[in-house]
């Protein structure tokens, strides 16, 4: 089959409202994309005949073809740096890199290449890509299979990176990503992948932008990827105690929503970060200290943060006292200075 | 993908000797299977040499003059370089490293585009599309993946594009040659790689880099051909090269060149050659130089006499004083160019710091005294 560039566009499936998994929206979005614009490829390690090994590519091969959706050698540098190339040529690689820690070897064509490529040619050469990665622990997996990088690539001048935490900003999210004249790190958090909620696939996000995840008066919760969820639950459990905690979905790590996320802190007077990751030099240290920058005269409190420990990740039995749960998150809601008559005023 | 027969293991073998059509002095070699460019393509050829040769002069006296903050010079692989874009037709695609200006500069580029990366005014100063080359990579090997993938996608396209994707001896060494020989030949796609072995990686020898019989060897277990030829003999370069080329064209699959030739000169100028190696061993390759032996052999064929070398001679000044100008004019730098290329749209906080910026140069440039 050979697709040129200025063929015309063709409809994407009859968008549809309907309760799925993050990983079928994620499939969804695939399809969609691949059947929308024919410059659209889909490639990396075992996302053909086994639709990856979390199934998000699933029958992509068998609908669209191995011209649409190809397994490659066993090689990240190599996944990577072709789908350079091929963006050169006016190409729109999606990549997949299996699992986050296996995505290091393509790091110097990232950091070098995907993220400067625009850059250094003043443009002329642009690098519509993007770089899906399982991200985040959660899931029992053993080493090098739950790290969550997400500091590399935000640190990163160039790169879109973000992540989403529910079944629709996956398929809006990932729908915006590829059609994103620049190259976007997209994070899936692998704990949600099985998670369900409902998809119109009619909806788009805007890469850059947070969303509030739960609305809220007290304190405010920011977060991104798995851990939306555990903030949720804490801020469940807050409610029953009396102090409404509202959550943020940052959602986009880079560039990330100041707007929102000021007007959010300075509404409450209260705030903690909450990450997965090692918190040293951290995503979270970054939110931490915009938040301070920007709204140090209305906090009531210090921002703290709630994140993984300066460990490598921990083995499978032991990550459950690695992962921040709602218990730490309360601990550092209940940290923030507070004084009694507003808490009973709340 | 298409389905691609298997080679024999006899045919994807490089010769012993490299591929050599004419000698050091100058004499014309027979070959069983290559036969030498008509004087024509070689007088092109000759005058690309020339060309390149006053390039990498003037480029290093404008390194010394402090117009350029580096230069790595390819004296002594011009036959290299411009043979690499002789051999590509319109719609080819040259990937080069920052060795190969002399290769880009063939292709059409203007030398002072082609120096806007060494003289410090931006990455890459030339467009891509409109010369069909890649900016010069840097860092090493990283740029063959990116020649694989654009081939990939000229034949996802059905296109018959030709990239060729140069690279040195030292960059045989890096993860991304394996990853992108395995790629090309995995994937058969039109590219063709071209080692130019000039014996040193900065300042680590050849025999550092490899253990095997020759780095054109390495092709066979990609299943690719590989073929050695002689890096200062253009004509057996535009020989090799065009006949690589022509394959990838009709279909035939990726395969690999290794040029056997010598850095004439340091790695750059910041680096002192004489600390790892002899000066007797540079001097015995100048009786090799790529220059003086076709210019002997086109003088002995009646097609190049002293009136064409003396307006060969003169063509290769204008070049090179046009650089020259292009490079003491002083360059109008526009500071919001840091913000305006990191992505398509720029982010609110990018737009805080070029604020910042703007500020603190309004207030630089305020007049003294004024309040």
């Amino acid at each position: 089959m050979t697709l040129m560039h200025d063929e015309p566009r063709v409809e994407v499936d009859a968008p549809v409202v309907q309760t799925m998994t993050m990983a079928a929206a994620l499939n969804r979005a695939l399809a969609d994309a691949i059947t929308e614009d024919p410059n659209v490829v889909i490639f990396g390690e075992d996302v053909g005949a086994l639709g990856g090994v979390f199934r998000i590519t699933d029958g992509l091969t068998e609908r669209f073809g191995e011209e649409r959706c190809f397994d490659t050698p066993l090689a990240e540098s190599g996944i990577m740096g072709t789908a350079v190339g091929m963006a050169m040529n006016g190409m729109r690689p999606v990549v997949e890199m299996q699992f986050d820690a296996f995505a290091l070897p393509a790091f110097e064509q990232v950091v070098s290449h995907v993220a400067k490529l625009g850059n250094r040619t003043k443009g002329a050469l642009r690098m519509p890509l993007v770089i899906r990665i399982p991200f985040g622990g959660g899931i029992g997996g053993v080493e090098h299979h739950c790290d969550s990088s997400e500091a590399y690539y935000a640190h990163t001048p160039g790169l879109t990176v973000v992540s989403p935490s529910t079944p629709q900003d996956a398929y809006s999210l990932l729908r915006a990503a590829i059609a994103s004249p620049d190259p976007v790190v997209f994070l899936e958090p692998k704990k949600l992948y099985w998670s369900k909620g409902e998809v119109d696939t009619s909806l788009t996000a805007e890469l850059g932008t947070a969303r509030i995840a739960r609305e809220g008066t007290d304190v405010t919760v920011l977060t991104y990827g798995a851990s939306v969820g555990t903030a949720l639950e804490a801020a469940e459990i807050a409610a029953e105690e009396g102090r409404s905690v509202q959550v943020i979905d940052v959602r986009s790590l880079s560039p990330f929503d100041d707007a929102t996320v000021t007007e959010a802190v300075r509404g409450t007077g209260r705030a903690i970060v909450v990450a997965e990751a090692p918190g040293y030099v951290s995503v979270a240290s970054e939110i931490q200290a915009r938040v301070f920058e920007r709204c140090f005269e209305f906090l009531e409190a210090p921002v703290r943060r709630v994140t993984g420990f300066d460990t490598p990740y921990a083995p499978p039995k032991l990550e459950h006292w690695y992962l921040p749960d709602a218990d730490r998150i309360l601990d550092a809601i209940d940290s923030l200075h507070w004084d009694d008559e507003e808490a009973d005023a709340s | 993908m298409t389905q691609h027969a298997l080679h024999p293991a006899d045919d994807l073998l490089p010769r012993d000797i490299p591929v050599q059509l004419i000698d050091p002095t100058g004499a014309p070699v027979t070959d069983e299977h290559f036969t030498r460019p008509d004087n024509d393509a070689l007088l092109r050829a000759y005058r690309g040499l020339v060309e390149g040769r006053r390039i990498n002069d003037q480029a290093n006296a404008l390194v010394r003059q402090g117009r350029l903050a580096v230069y790595p010079s390819s004296h002594g692989q011009e036959a290299c370089q411009v043979a690499a874009s002789q051999v590509l037709g319109d719609r080819d695609w040259l990937f080069p490293t920052y060795r190969d200006s002399v290769a880009v500069i063939a292709r059409g580029v203007s030398p002072a585009d082609t120096m806007t990366l060494l003289k410090g005014d931006w990455h890459s100063g030339y467009d891509s599309h409109e010369h069909r080359v890649a900016p010069q990579a840097t860092p090493l090997a990283t740029q063959l993946l990116h020649a694989v993938g654009f081939a990939q996608a000229a034949k996802h396209r059905g296109e018959d594009t030709v990239v060729l994707a140069l690279c040195g001896d030292g960059a045989t060494s890096e993860g991304d040659f394996h990853e992108a020989m395995n790629f090309a030949a995995v994937f058969h796609v039109p590219v063709v790689f071209f080692v130019q072995n000039n014996e040193f990686a900065i300042s680590v020898p050849l025999s550092r880099q490899t253990a095997a019989p020759s780095l054109a060897h390495k092709a066979i277990g990609y299943g690719m051909p590989g073929q050695r030829v002689d890096g200062n003999d253009v004509a057996a370069v535009l020989a090799v090269l065009g006949e690589a080329v022509d394959r990838a064209r009709a279909g035939g699959g990726p395969s690999l060149v290794e040029a056997h030739t010598y850095r004439m000169q340091a790695h750059t100028n910041a680096d002192d050659d004489t600390r790892y190696r002899e000066r007797e061993e540079v001097q015995a390759w100048i009786a090799r130089d790529p220059l003086t032996r076709l210019r002997t052999y086109l003088t002995a064929e009646g097609a190049l006499d002293e009136e064409t070398e003396a307006a060969l001679a003169a063509g290769a000044e204008e070049i090179a004083a046009a650089l020259r100008d292009a490079l003491n004019a002083d360059s109008e730098l526009d500071p919001e160019d840091l913000f305006r290329y990191v992505s398509t749209t720029r982010s609110p906080q990018l737009t805080e710091q070029w604020e910042q910026l703007r500020g603190e140069i309004d207030r630089s440039i305020q007049p003294t005294g004024g309040h």
